[in-house]
């Protein structure tokens, strides 16, 4: 049985609730569902003896500016086992902007959930330390959304007085 | 000057003043000290800053801090169209800016179903290979001087300036080289630069033993580096390691391999793999990778047939300048194709090769316009460094700046 059809019976089989869609873009398999079942599918597709996701390679979100579900959180998940990239994804809304962390699942995901809270201020819910990366502390803003100018903010940063 | 007595200050100020005189500790190794190692400190490779909690000399807790050179490459190439960022992609990982070309317009190409001749394909591995030989040749050089081995970063920067030779005749430029276009390379390989590349190969072998010699039977370098910063390979999967740092704890991946792209299946090299997983494994991997990246190169030239070096899609691939001043139609594209930009389907694609530290990859999400919706660096310094803690603890400080060289992390790619 092709790997791509493997995937997607065993998630039916498993996730029955949990919304699935599958799709297809340059060879790329792309499995798209429900933002809380996110932890309990990564651990199954890391875990699961025949698919052996263990390499985590990209965690990072794209914002839809004026969609419905305004963002969605992308994860690159690699089976060294298949030499096979898939990827998950879940939509997330700007009204109830948090999602599950994986970061029990792969330790990696600690700092790129940490990268894609600091550009796009979707919260990871249970993330043991989720404190802004790149921007300061006290920034208010969330750089990669498409509200925020290209030109920065003026203010935003505190600058030293003439 | 005299002591400080009641009449010439404050006794309240006296009082404190020597207070603070007095520095004696009742047991040095009692207390916990907090040492901030960076941002500007010549063994953090660039802008990285440390906060090591240290019982006597001993790490026992690390935070790393990153950021200090983060530029929003992110950002701006949201803002910009697919020929334009070519350049900035020599800004990420400076010491390879060929190789972030080469994964950069493959990306592009994958997204916008772009078919490169295969000639176009060689020089790219060509390229891709010299600078990972170069980009090793600082990772191994400045590693040793890092543990005190001054001389062998000199002689393998002599190496690594023969490759700036090559890139001078190649594309005109010794650094910042922007030489591969969407759908080829900008201009074809000369024949002297390919003589030089010949040349270079043929040397490399003796040359880095030359360098090795210096390391491999040095009891200090070796003591210094053996069990010290290991990483398991559970751990090291976990963390989401790849390149050289991962095949140093025993795991055999290459991208190459993995998911070939260009022609790397045409060749024949082999995946050095070390299980130690410790400082000693990942220098032994490098040096073993600069050999195995010779072996590619020359295989490509032997491979190389002369031919086109870009795509016959006028709509996407830029005219050479030469046409654009003498064809209309040529003027035409490039002028749709300046202004406007490639307009690839809409779309998401994910690419990603096997850089000199380890995966370089690209998301790029596509609307149909000239400039990407988004566009995600997949850095593989940034995953490193995020080890470090996991890596420095329970060594002594000094240790810390043998592993930070150990795993390579290039800042300007780490905060993009």
């Amino acid at each position: 049985m092709e790997l791509k059809e493997l995937i997607s019976q065993k998630l039916q089989a498993n996730f029955p609730e949990a919304e699935l869609e599958f799709s297809e873009f340059r060879n790329e398999f792309n499995v798209k569902f429900n933002k809380k079942f996110v932890n309990p599918i990564c651990k199954f597709l890391k875990e699961d003896s025949e698919l052996e996701f263990l390499l985590c390679e990209d965690i990072t979100a794209v914002d839809w500016a004026k969609r419905k579900n305004r963002f969605t959180v992308v994860y690159h998940i690699f089976s060294l086992k298949h030499n096979f990239r898939l990827v998950v994804k879940a939509d997330v809304d700007e009204s109830d902007c948090n999602i599950d962390t994986v970061s029990s699942v792969w330790k990696t995901s600690d700092w790129q959930e940490r990268e894609t809270y600091d550009m796009y201020g979707i919260k990871f819910n249970n993330h043991p330390d989720l404190r802004r990366i790149y921007m300061p502390e006290e920034f208010e803003y969330y750089p990669l959304r498409k509200e925020f100018p290209l030109l920065g903010i003026p203010g935003s940063l505190p600058l030293p007085k003439k | 000057m005299d002591r400080l007595t009641k009449d010439d200050v404050h006794p309240k100020i006296l009082q404190k003043l020597l207070e603070d005189s007095d520095i004696t500790f009742e047991d040095a190794l009692e207390n916990e000290m907090v040492l901030n190692m960076g941002p500007q400190h010549p063994a953090t490779h660039g802008v990285l800053r440390l906060l090591l909690r240290l019982d006597g000399e001993t790490v026992v807790g690390c935070v790393p801090d990153v950021g200090y050179l983060h530029r929003g490459y992110e950002k701006m190439a949201e803002n910009m169209s697919y020929y334009e960022f070519i350049p900035h992609t020599d800004r990420l990982d400076y010491i390879s800016p060929m190789a972030n070309n080469v994964a950069w317009v493959l990306a592009v190409e994958k997204l916008a179903g772009i078919e490169v001749p295969v000639r176009a394909q060689y020089i790219r591995m060509i390229i891709a290979e010299l600078t990972r030989v170069a980009s090793h040749l600082v990772a191994i050089g400045s590693f040793a001087m890092d543990v005190g081995a001054l001389t062998v970063f000199l002689w393998t920067l002599r190496e690594r300036e023969k490759i700036m030779d090559i890139w001078d005749i190649l594309c005109g430029a010794r650094f910042t080289n922007s030489y591969t276009r969407v759908g080829g390379v900008a201009n074809d390989a000369q024949p002297e630069a390919l003589a030089l590349v010949k040349k270079f190969i043929d040397e490399i072998d003796s040359n880095l033993s030359e360098c090795e010699s210096l390391l491999n039977t040095n009891r200090i370098f070796i003591e210094r580096l053996d069990g010290v910063g290991v990483i398991s390979k559970e751990d090291a999967l976990s963390y989401g390691y790849t390149g050289p740092n991962l095949r140093a704890s025993g795991v055999e991946f290459d991208l190459r391999r993995a998911t070939p792209y260009l022609q790397y299946d045409k060749v024949d090299f082999r995946i050095p793999v070390f299980t130690e997983g410790d400082c000693l494994a990942r220098y032994f991997v490098r040096a073993d990778e600069v050999r195995e990246s010779a072996k590619i190169v020359k295989q490509c030239l032997q491979l190389m047939q002369p031919g086109e070096i870009k795509a016959n899609m006028p709509k996407s691939v830029l005219p050479q300048k030469v046409e654009v001043y003498s064809k209309m139609e040529e003027l035409i594209h490039d002028f749709m194709i300046v202004n406007f930009g490639i307009n690839p389907p809409v779309g998401e694609v994910y690419h990603a090769i096997e850089g000199s530290k380890g995966e370089l990859g690209f998301y790029l999400v596509s609307k149909g316009e000239g400039h990407p919706w988004k566009c995600k660096i997949r850095s593989p310094s940034f995953i490193h460094i995020q080890s470090l803690p996991h890596l420095v603890k329970g060594h002594m400080v000094s240790d810390v700046v043998a592993i930070i060289g150990s795993i390579d992390p290039i800042m300007g790619e780490a905060d993009k």
